[in-house]
């Protein structure tokens, strides 16, 4: 009980200390690695609740993929799981229900499966209501080239941070007369400078030595000029940290021919999402990408980005290697670096093994098969 | 009858070696009509940055052919205004202009004279040539991607304003216009030039009307051309399969800013900047420049030592030569430029080696035949 109102003294007081999203619990008040918060977090007899949203497809048997493997490597987490529901929940216009959200607002880590958006109208999308009720700002993948699983890049090790909320997908379209079309791109300095912040921070808060903003200032120079000023802004702010700017299209170049030139990007909206994609792609595609939303207030919700593969559904042959690492990421923003890198690792020596792969990765094992060689891997 | 076959045994031995890759000279079947092979006039603006190294290279390689070119030079800089008026006269009256590079300076203020140019002469398709080239190691084979990319309007349209401070909005424009006009110039270059297939990049499942009104001017027009296959593909799933499997890809038309992205992937993965040639075409005019420049025209230190890549701008100026119906001579240059590369002894920096500008020229006009 005691420790239950100490964990939710220092929650709060870190939630009202850091500028809008910080991924880690205020670090002036905590030390690096035996953070007191953390032990905190994570001692056995309170352990951390966390929702979880299957999703669809192959989510559910992926989801129980991630709890097993949690459970082998005794990580203090409990999961509270939500489903998307059958029907449309007037409070949130969407299948997500207004319970399920309030779930990751009071637990503020959450794991998502990936989910189908039901076709018709009347409702937003399903991520596009956990974007706007959750505020999740940030959209942070780390792509890294998994040892034993060959593609053409082998030494990729970058992260890229995408602006989630505004940008070009501000949804503003409008018809002006007939065959002419115009479409909003809205940058403000409030969304860009949160997004900075968080990008510089994760850079700190992971080691991470280059941060290079994306833009292309030379043509759209008040949209992208606000976003480049609002980042060299917060760059100030961390000297330690080198600062660059980068053109998109030198930005798409460089990275198809020598990636390791780059370590965390931040980006805008839609170049995010084309940079963020090409880099999943260099490193082994979607299947095997981990992903994490940062909302306002220090949510963290992780989820697998690909899609739902209906046709593999039930048949125990999908390769959970995206939510895990997703899952991963979710343990680091709760500084449990321990537990997350134990199962990192028996994920990589698993893969890198290569005897046990599922059918995306060119292998024959099933889900279980596999999840089973990580557990035996911990 | 032994004797003879000495002769001819003889014969065969002292025969000069073709070299192992070796044009196949034939018979030039193009008939032109008396008087074409009168030179023809040709803008030229060396530019800024790399930009004069690798006209020059152009000029001394026309030389050496003895191409029916000759180029009236005009002297134009990043930071000028506006493109001058007597370079724009000239443009229109020659029809066809090439083009070293032009910076865009950062900031405010002033804006391209790359988008000005293309505005003003309605050179509405930029096409990119993204291959691979023998002899060049890349990390995938089998490339072989024309992007043709919307010129004029979308993302860069350069209307953009301050709604209150710290908030501001930027336009993208769409017309039905436009977009039926590079789908066509997009069908008919695949028609022309052989291509099996046509993809369309698009985000309209995000931007439903702006990038949707683009489909369907699209889907208008594969229509007309039943034997060129067209799909369409959604730009993150596009740049991520360019660099898993970049085979599938053909002929790609896109918007203005998807084309800018995926014409630099494209370059990348084939080899890189340094080899791509491509130009600007619109109804009247061509400007014909290296083909994806990655927004800029090389550092201080390429310039200083020379090391600039001409092969863009060679392969570019060889594209200029078919447009001015001088194929035979654009074959010849084509050659060259491959026997070079083919052989590996001289190529600048960006493709791993060591030479100078001017030692890759001497190479190709040595290697022309």
């Amino acid at each position: 009980m005691a420790s239950q109102l100490l964990r939710r003294l220092i929650g709060s007081r870190s939630t009202t200390r850091f500028l809008s999203g910080a991924a880690n619990p205020c670090p002036s008040l905590l030390s690096s690695s035996s953070s007191p918060a953390a032990r905190v977090f994570s001692s056995t007899s309170t352990p951390i609740t966390a929702t979880l949203f299957p999703g669809d497809g192959i989510g559910p048997e992926i989801a129980e993929s991630v709890k097993q493997i949690f459970r082998e490597a005794e990580v203090p987490i409990q999961w509270e799981e939500h489903y998307v529901g059958e029907q449309i929940d007037p409070r949130t216009q969407s299948f997500l229900t207004w319970e399920s959200l309030e779930s990751v607002r009071r637990n503020k880590v959450g794991l998502k499966g990936p989910m189908a958006t039901p076709i018709g109208k009347g409702h937003r999308s399903l991520n596009l209501t956990l974007r706007k009720e959750l505020n999740l700002y940030a959209n942070v993948r780390p792509c890294y080239s998994l040892p034993g699983y060959k593609t053409r890049y082998d030494d990729v090790d970058l992260v890229t941070i995408r602006e989630n909320t505004e940008g070009e997908y501000s949804g503003l379209e409008h018809q002006v007369v007939r065959g002419v079309v115009e479409s909003l791109k809205i940058i403000t300095r409030q969304a860009s400078l949160r997004v900075a912040e968080y990008a510089f921070h994760y850079a700190q808060a992971h080691g991470r030595k280059r941060v290079s903003a994306i833009h292309k200032a030379n043509i759209m120079q008040k949209t992208d000029g606000l976003f480049l000023k609002c980042c060299r802004e917060v760059a100030e702010k961390y000297p330690d940290i080198v600062y660059e700017e980068v053109v998109i299209d030198n930005c798409c170049m460089m990275l198809v021919k020598n990636p390791t030139l780059f370590d965390v990007l931040v980006m805008p909206n839609l170049y995010g999402d084309i940079i963020s994609d090409l880099c999943a792609g260099l490193i082994g595609g979607l299947g095997l990408t981990p992903s994490c939303n940062i909302g306002e207030g220090g949510i963290a919700l992780a989820e697998a980005v690909h899609g739902s593969a209906p046709d593999i559904a039930g048949k125990n042959l999908a390769n959970p290697t995206a939510l895990l690492l997703s899952a991963v990421t979710m343990l680091r923003h709760l500084e449990l670096h321990d537990k997350a890198d134990r199962i990192q690792d028996a994920i990589l020596k698993t893969i890198a093994e290569g005897k046990y792969r599922t059918a995306d990765l060119g292998g024959k094992s099933t889900t279980t098969d596999f999840t089973q060689a990580i557990i035996d891997h911990l | 009858m032994a004797r003879k076959s000495v002769s001819v045994l003889r014969h065969l031995l002292t025969k000069p070696l073709t070299p192992a890759f070796a044009a196949q000279t034939r018979s030039v079947t193009y008939m032109p009509r008396p008087g074409d092979g009168a030179p023809r006039a040709v803008t030229l603006i060396p530019g800024d940055g790399i930009g004069p190294l690798v006209t020059n290279a152009v000029e001394q390689v026309m030389e050496a052919m003895h191409a029916p070119v000759y180029f009236e030079k005009f002297e134009v800089t990043g930071d000028m205004p506006r493109v001058p008026e007597e370079v724009m006269e000239s443009i229109r009256k020659n029809k066809v202009c090439l083009k070293g590079g032009l910076a865009t300076p950062m900031g405010g203020g002033v804006s391209s004279l790359n988008m000005q140019l293309r505005r003003d002469l309605d050179l509405y398709a930029s096409l990119v040539n993204c291959f691979n080239m023998r002899g060049l190691q890349t990390k995938h084979d089998n490339v072989d991607i024309v992007v043709i990319r919307e010129n004029t309007e979308g993302e860069y349209s350069g209307l953009e304003h301050e709604v209150i401070p710290g908030v501001v909005e930027s336009l993208k424009v769409i017309t039905k216009f436009c977009s039926e006009r590079i789908a066509k110039y997009a069908f008919e270059y695949a028609y022309l030039n052989n291509r099996k297939k046509v993809t369309a990049v698009h985000k309209a499942n995000i931007m439903k009307l702006a990038d949707g009104l683009f489909l369907e001017s699209c889907r208008e027009v594969a229509e007309n051309y039943s034997g060129i296959a067209y799909n369409e593909i959604i730009v993150d799933n596009c740049c991520m399969q360019l660099v898993s499997k970049p085979e599938q890809f053909d002929v790609m038309v896109t918007p203005n800013l998807y084309g800018n992205l995926v014409a630099n992937t494209a370059a990348g993965i084939a080899g890189g900047t340094g080899v791509m040639p491509g130009g600007n075409v619109g109804a009247d005019h061509a400007i014909f420049e290296q083909g994806a420049s990655a927004g800029n025209v090389g550092n201080q230190n390429m310039l200083n030592q020379k090391k600039a890549n001409p092969v863009a701008l060679l392969l570019s100026s060889a594209m200029m030569l078919r447009h001015l119906q001088f194929p035979s001579f654009s074959d010849r240059l084509e050659n060259a430029v491959e026997r070079v590369i083919l052989e590996g002894k001289f190529r600048t920096k960006d493709l791993g080696g060591h030479s100078t500008t001017q030692e890759v020229v001497d190479a190709v006009i040595a290697a022309l035949d």
